[in-house]
């Protein structure tokens, strides 16, 4: 089931967003748009699917347009052509063109957003602003601080609960962002660089957290970052974005093994490839001592190899087999 | 040179066409806000006169207490009562502070309602700009005559007067506070589907207060400003005895009255500055 659809969503700002359209059409530059006709282009052409229950991340560099479009989807940003269908509970909503009320009802309802900056309500405590949601949708107040009461467990939080946001490191303050996300129950998340404010350890651990809720809650995650290794991690697949367009979208696998252009293959280069490949990118000819599935992770056999080669088995034949000089050839490709 | 005065630009002559058009079809109007506005003083009045000095002295002092859980104000308060009620000024401090409080009131009430409108569409606060730096820099001797002349003399003229002159601060401050409402939070709000109620009430004001509350300091102290020249337009108070010194040229009663209005105005000051204690 689809559960978001961009269909060449065009956002263009200005005081005239139209007429920059036929410049992009032409595939114009943000830069040459900008100076021929004074409007700055947000993303351009985009179209993109995203299945229940994924994680997709939208990664480029800054100035990609990546969080530019995924605001389109909860019309945080207008869209000037295009549209984007969100699932609404069977029935496919285009958020572009649909009434303000039924906007606010998706909004309640069936997207909730993650910010980099955390927007809390900071003089709010911190259930009051993981009701937040909740009390704008119009939640009773004692069903509401149950609802909140359980999602700060699940963050963590709950001897928190009373204190004001602003006494909260920034992690915790984006964990109560997250709990205030999940409490609305939006089957869809946007995250706009949720953990790019964050130091390095703690975003590594937000990360893995993020990845254990979504085990147990399977949600459809839209992810913005501009960090590869963040992006492959939490991925299913991933859209690559430069100067507003889509220029590669697939899973981790499909890009690092097939970057289209240099601007992927430069993202591709920064990154530590042990994270993606498998048995089946590092084979050679050739048999080994023990077995492995062709979809096992490298990081998983390379503590074997020392012991010598493994045989990668597909559907129950051996296609060939990884050995130590298999992988550093593949490495250092 | 002639030329130039030969023919006079007729400033005044219209301002008095103006005014005199209002009298004669707006006399309904005037008349139904001078009535709300003596109810609202006389209400003020009564509460401030009809108990004996000393339990309004009490409660005020508790009152004071309450917001700043220290004895410094109360303190304060009792003691510069008291020297109010020896210098023999109770009754005519209590009818200033009437006109301080009423005029908090329709400041308040005005004020924070105009500079919402204005933070949120900003044509009109294009339009107002003008208005609020000409209410605040018309010398205040011109609009007392035509309130004198809509509202004869007495509390409601200089009431007139001290909010024409007072209520841009709060509808300044309240615009400022509301406009710089961080982004981040109106789109957290947004992103939560809140109605633009939702998002007055939930985000921008509780965003907003401490300005609003600024707003109402700025109000209590500038309408304290004017208790003079509302004596002047008949307003009882604390400016009767200013005004009757300057006209009698006696230099004593003069400082009396205005040493009261000090002491006033620096009780009404450490009792407002909520939040700086400590």
């Amino acid at each position: 089931m689809t559960a978001v659809s961009f269909e060449n969503v065009s956002i263009m700002f200005g005081d005239n967003p139209k007429s920059a359209l036929p410049h992009a059409d032409k595939g114009l530059e943000r830069s040459e748009i900008q100076e021929q006709t004074g409007q700055v282009l947000g993303v351009h052409d985009c179209s993109l699917e995203v299945q229940e229950g994924e994680i997709v991340v939208l990664m480029g560099l800054s100035g990609s347009g990546k969080s530019t479009l995924l605001r389109a989807v909860n019309g945080l940003n207008p869209v000037v052509r295009g549209a984007v269908h969100v699932n609404n509970g069977g029935d496919m909503v285009d958020v572009v063109s649909c009434s303000k009320a039924r906007l606010r009802d998706i909004r309640q309802h069936r997207v909730a957003m993650v910010f980099q900056q955390f927007g809390l309500l900071p003089w709010r405590t911190v259930s009051e602003n993981v009701g937040f949601g909740l009390e704008l949708a119009g939640m009773e107040t004692a069903k509401r601080a149950e609802t909140v009461k359980h999602q700060l467990e699940l963050v963590g939080l709950n001897d928190w609960a009373d204190r004001k946001v602003g006494e909260l490191s920034g992690g915790m303050q984006q964990r109560v962002g997250l709990a205030r996300a999940f409490a609305t129950d939006a089957p869809i998340l946007l995250m706009d660089e949720p953990f790019s404010a964050l130091d390095p350890l703690i975003r590594t651990r937000l990360q893995d957290e993020l990845l254990e809720l979504q085990h147990d809650l399977k949600r459809t995650i839209i992810f913005v970052s501009h960090d590869l290794d963040e992006a492959f991690k939490l991925g299913n697949r991933i859209a690559i974005l430069k100067g507003g367009r889509i220029v590669q979208s697939g899973t981790p696998r499909e890009i690092f093994s097939n970057p289209v252009d240099d601007y992927v293959q430069d993202f591709v280069a920064n990154m530590n490839p042990l994270g993606v490949l498998t048995a089946r990118d590092a084979m050679e000819a050739g048999t080994g001592d023990t077995a492995v599935d062709a979809e096992t992770p490298i990081r998983e056999i390379m503590p074997n190899l020392a012991q010598g080669p493994v045989t990668v088995m597909e559907n129950g034949t051996a296609i060939g087999r990884v050995s130590a000089q298999s992988v550093v050839a593949r490495l250092s490709e | 040179m002639d030329w130039m005065t030969e023919y006079k630009i007729p400033v005044g002559d219209a301002a008095e066409a103006v005014f005199n058009w209002l009298q004669k079809h707006g006399a309904v109007i005037f008349d139904g806000m001078a009535e709300a506005m003596e109810w609202l003083i006389d209400a003020i009045l009564w509460v401030l006169q009809s108990p004996h000095p000393l339990i309004v002295v009490a409660v005020m002092a508790a009152a004071s207490w309450f917001v700043h859980r220290t004895w410094k104000v109360p303190a304060l308060i009792v003691v510069g009562f008291l020297f109010i009620m020896n210098q023999g000024y109770w009754e005519e401090t209590t009818e200033s502070l009437t006109l301080v409080l009423s005029a908090c009131v329709v400041c308040m009430g005005v004020g924070v309602p105009i500079g919402i409108a204005m933070a949120h569409r900003p044509r009109l606060y294009a339009w107002m700009r003008p208005v609020l730096d000409l209410m605040q820099t018309l010398p205040t001797f011109v609009y007392l005559i035509p309130a004198i002349v809509f509202f004869g003399i007495g509390m409601v003229p200089g009431l007139i007067a001290t909010v024409i002159f007072v209520v841009p601060a709060p509808i300044r401050l309240t615009y400022l506070g509301i406009s710089s409402t961080p982004t981040a939070l109106i789109e957290a709000a947004d992103a939560f589907g809140a109605t633009p109620q939702q998002k007055l009430w939930k985000v921008e004001l509780p965003s907003a207060l401490p300005q609003i509350m600024a707003g109402m300091n700025q109000t209590i102290m500038l309408s304290l400003s004017m208790v003079v020249i509302a004596a002047l337009v008949g307003a009882d108070g604390l400016g009767v005895p200013v005004v009757r010194a300057l006209n009698r040229v006696d230099t004593g009663l003069g400082f009396e009255a205005g040493l009261i209005i000090v002491v006033v105005a620096i009780m009404l000051d450490r009792a407002l500055r909520v939040g700086e204690d400590k």
